[in-house]
C-alpha cells in the first residue's frame, strides 16, 4: 500500500535525486517547463532559480547545507542489511541490496551524523531516496533509533530529515515494526527534554509518515514535497475521484494544521538554528 | 485458489454427503457410514486446517463468519460500555472501544471492528478505521491510564482507510501518536491479532507488552495484493506474494515480533467461534494475571527492550 515501485537501476537516471542533476547541459524545469543550466540549479541548492521549484537534494548534500562548513561525522556506519525473510520477487532482495548499495556509497537508506549547526550541536539523521525509495526496513530503524538515543546520551537537540516511499516491503512485518522502535526510541528524547525537529522532503508517505515524520515537536516541510499515509494513486482507486490540486503537499498539510513552516530550502538551516535557540539549553 | 469457499469445498461435499445419510431411515450400515463419515469429516478438517499456505491462512484470517471484536466483547466481558468519539472530530464505528469486567477485573477494550451484512459492513467501513479511530483509541487508553485499569487491542483490519478525509485530518499523525503514547502508556497492553494485522492501521493499536496472535490469522506489512501489485504488477499473483511477506502467526513468532500464537478450534475460529473466543478469554486472563504482578518501571523497561530489539541487520548490536 505505502511503497512506490523502485526500479533498479534507473535508465534514465532520476535527474531529482541523483547526484547530478542529469548527464546534459541543460534540463526542464518540472515547475516552470523553462530550460535551466544544470550547473547553476545546482549551485542554487537544487531551486529553480525562475520559479523556486525544488527539485530532490541527496542526503548528503543536504548534510553539507545544515552542518557548519559542511562538516560532520558519520555515525552507526556499520549497520548493515540483511535479507531476513530470503525475499525475492523479480530480483533477490540481496541483489538489490547489492546495487542500491553500488549506485548510493552507502549500504542503507539512512545516514546520521554528529556536528555543529551555527555553532550549536545537534544530531541529524535522513534518508536517502536514492537507495530503495528510503523505504525503512531494520537498519534505516535501528540507525534512526540510535540517533534518539545517542542524542539523549549526548543531549544534541535532534533532527530528522525524511524522504520515503514508506516500510520496506522486502522486510515484511519487521519493517512493519521498525515504526514502533523508532517511535518507541523518541519517547526517550522526549522525557529527557531534548528537541525533536523534522523536516519533510519530497515525497514522504506511509509508515514513515504515519511514525517519527509526524512526532516532531516542530515539523518542516520543503514547498511542494508530497507528504501523506497513502499514496495518491490508492486513493484515487478508493475513492473513485481525482483528487485535488495541492493535495498532500507540504502547504496542504500546513493548512490543515499537521505542518508548522513550509520552508524554502535556504531558509533552512536558520530557522533550525533559531528554532533551536527558542527551545533549548 | 480465489476464496474460503474452495479451501473448504472437500469438507463442504463431506458434509452434504453427511446429511443426506442422515435423511435415510435408521439402519446398522447408515449408522456405521455415518459414523465413518464423521470421522473422516473431522480428520479431513484437522489435515486442511493443519496445513494451510499462508495465502489459505489469509483468506481464514478474512473469513466472513469469524468471530469480531464486538463478539469478543459481548463473550468474554461483563457490564460492557463502549466509549464513543474522539472529542475532536467524530466517532469512528470502524473501530471500536470501551470497558468491562473480564471475570471480575474491569480492563479497557479496543479493537478494529468489522461489519456482517452488507449495511452493517459499510457503516463499519469494513475495518478500516480513520483518524478519529485511533484518536478515540488513544483516549480511552489515556484514561485506562488514568484509572489504573489494563488496556486489551483486538487487532483485525485491512489497514487504516486510505480516504481523502482519512488523509486530511492526518492518520499518519493519528497513528504516529498512538505509537508514542502506547510505548510510555502507564498501565498494562495486551494486544491480540484475531484475524487481518494490516499494516500501520493494525499497529497503530499494537504497542503492547504482550503482543499474541490466533493461529490463523495473519499480521503484515502489506497485502498480498497490495505487494503483488506493486512487484509484478499483477493482483492475481497474492499467493506468491503471501509465501513472500512471511506473515503467518509461525512466521511472525519466528521473526520475534509476536508472544504467543493462540491456537484456534480445529475448523478455524469461524467454525466453532464460542471455543475460538473463550481460548482468548483464557490467555487474556492468565497473561492479565502476570502482567499485573509486574511492576511499573519493569513493565516499561520491558515493553522498550521488546521493541528496540526489533528487526535483523548486521553490525554492531545496539547498546541496549
Ligand atoms: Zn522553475
Amino acid at each position: 500500500m505505502w511503497f512506490r515501485s523502485t526500479k533498479t537501476p534507473r535508465a534514465p537516471r532520476d535527474p531529482r535525486t541523483s547526484a547530478s542533476l542529469g548527464e546534459g547541459l541543460f534540463l526542464k524545469c518540472d515547475g516552470c517547463r523553462e530550460t535551466l543550466y544544470v550547473k547553476e540549479v545546482e549551485r542554487n541548492l537544487r531551486v529553480c532559480p525562475k520559479c523556486g521549484y525544488h527539485f530532490r537534494m541527496p542526503i548528503e548534500e543536504r548534510f553539507r547545507m545544515l552542518f557548519d562548513e559542511g562538516e560532520f561525522t558519520p555515525l552507526f556506519q556499520d549497520v548493515r542489511p540483511s535479507d531476513p525473510l530470503k525475499f525475492k520477487d523479480s530480483k533477490k532482495y540481496k541483489d538489490r541490496l547489492k546495487e542500491s548499495e553500488t549506485r548510493a556509497g552507502r549500504p542503507d537508506a539512512a545516514l546520521a551524523a554528529r556536528g555543529k549547526l551555527d555553532g550549536i550541536g545537534v544530531l541529524i539523521a535522513g534518508l536517502d531516496y536514492n537507495f530503495m525509495g528510503g523505504s525503512m526496513g531494520s537498519v534505516v530503524g535501528e540507525i534512526l533509533a540510535r540517533g534518539a538515543e545517542t542524542a539523549v546520551k549526548e543531549r544534541l537537540p535532534y533532527i530528522v530529515i525524511t524522504a520515503s516511499g514508506g516500510a520496506r516491503m522486502q522486510e515484511g512485518i519487521l519493517s512493519l515494526m521498525q515504526m514502533a522502535k523508532v517511535s518507541m526510541a523518541l519517547t526517550r528524547l522526549g522525557e529527557a527534554r531534548i528537541p525533536y525537529l523534522t523536516l519533510l522532503t519530497d515525497p514522504t508517505t506511509g509508515g514513515v509518515t504515519a511514525s517519527f515524520a509526524m512526532l516532531g515537536d516542530i515539523t518542516l516541510a520543503e514547498p511542494k514535497a508530497l507528504i501523506g499515509f497513502a499514496g495518491p494513486r490508492v486513493i484515487e482507486q478508493t475513492i473513485r475521484q481525482t483528487l485535488p490540486e495541492g493535495f498532500q503537499r507540504s502547504e496542504f498539510l500546513r493548512d490543515h494544521g499537521f505542518v508548522d513552516l513550509v520552508v524554502p530550502r535556504a531558509s533552512q538551516k536558520p530557522v533550525f538554528s533559531n528554532l533551536i535557540r527558542l527551545l533549548f539549553g | 485458489m480465489a476464496s474460503h469457499a474452495d479451501l473448504e469445498e472437500p469438507l463442504r461435499r463431506l458434509r452434504t454427503r453427511l446429511a443426506e445419510l442422515e435423511s435415510f431411515p435408521e439402519s446398522p450400515a447408515r449408522n456405521r457410514d455415518i459414523q465413518k463419515l464423521t470421522e473422516k469429516l473431522r480428520r479431513l478438517t484437522r489435515e486442511i486446517y493443519q496445513n494451510l499456505g499462508p495465502w489459505q491462512k489469509t483468506l481464514v484470517a478474512r473469513h466472513p463468519l469469524r468471530p469480531y471484536t464486538l463478539d469478543y466483547a459481548r463473550l468474554l466481558l461483563r457490564d460492557f460500555v463502549e466509549i464513543q468519539g474522539d472529542r475532536a472530530f467524530a466517532d469512528d464505528p470502524a473501530l471500536v472501544a470501551g470497558f468491562g469486567f473480564l471475570s471480575d477485573r474491569p480492563v479497557a477494550f479496543i479493537g478494529h471492528q468489522k461489519g456482517r451484512d452488507t449495511k452493517e459492513k459499510i457503516r463499519r467501513n469494513f475495518g478500516m478505521a480513520r483518524p478519529e479511530g485511533y484518536r478515540k483509541a488513544l483516549r480511552v487508553m489515556k484514561l485506562a491510564e488514568k484509572f489504573g485499569r489494563p488496556v486489551i487491542t483486538l487487532i483485525d483490519t485491512p489497514g487504516a482507510y486510505p480516504g481523502l478525509d482519512s488523509e486530511e485530518r492526518g492518520v499518519s499523525e493519528a497513528i504516529a501518536r498512538n505509537l508514542y503514547e502506547m510505548s510510555i502508556l502507564k498501565t498494562p497492553v495486551l494486544s491480540v491479532v484475531i484475524g487481518e494485522g494490516g499494516s500501520g492501521g493494525a499497529l497503530g493499536i499494537g504497542v503492547a507488552d504482550v503482543l499474541a496472535m490466533l493461529e490463523h490469522s495473519v499480521y503484515s506489512v502489506i497485502s498480498p495484493e497490495g505487494c503483488a501489485a506493486i512487484l509484478w504488477k499483477d493482483q492475481a499473483r497474492a499467493q506468491e506474494a503471501a509465501e513472500a511477506l512471511r506473515l503467518t502467526a509461525g512466521d511472525c513468532k519466528a521473526l520475534g515480533v509476536i508472544d504467543e500464537i493462540i491456537a484456534e478450534p480445529p475448523g478455524g475460529a469461524h467454525s466453532n467461534p464460542v471455543e475460538a473466543i473463550e481460548t482468548v478469554g483464557r490467555f487474556l486472563r492468565s497473561e492479565l494475571e502476570k502482567l499485573q504482578k509486574t511492576g511499573l518501571e519493569k513493565l516499561l523497561a520491558g515493553r522498550y527492550a521488546k521493541f528496540r530489539r526489533m528487526g535483523v541487520f548486521e553490525g554492531s548490536p545496539s547498546s541496549k
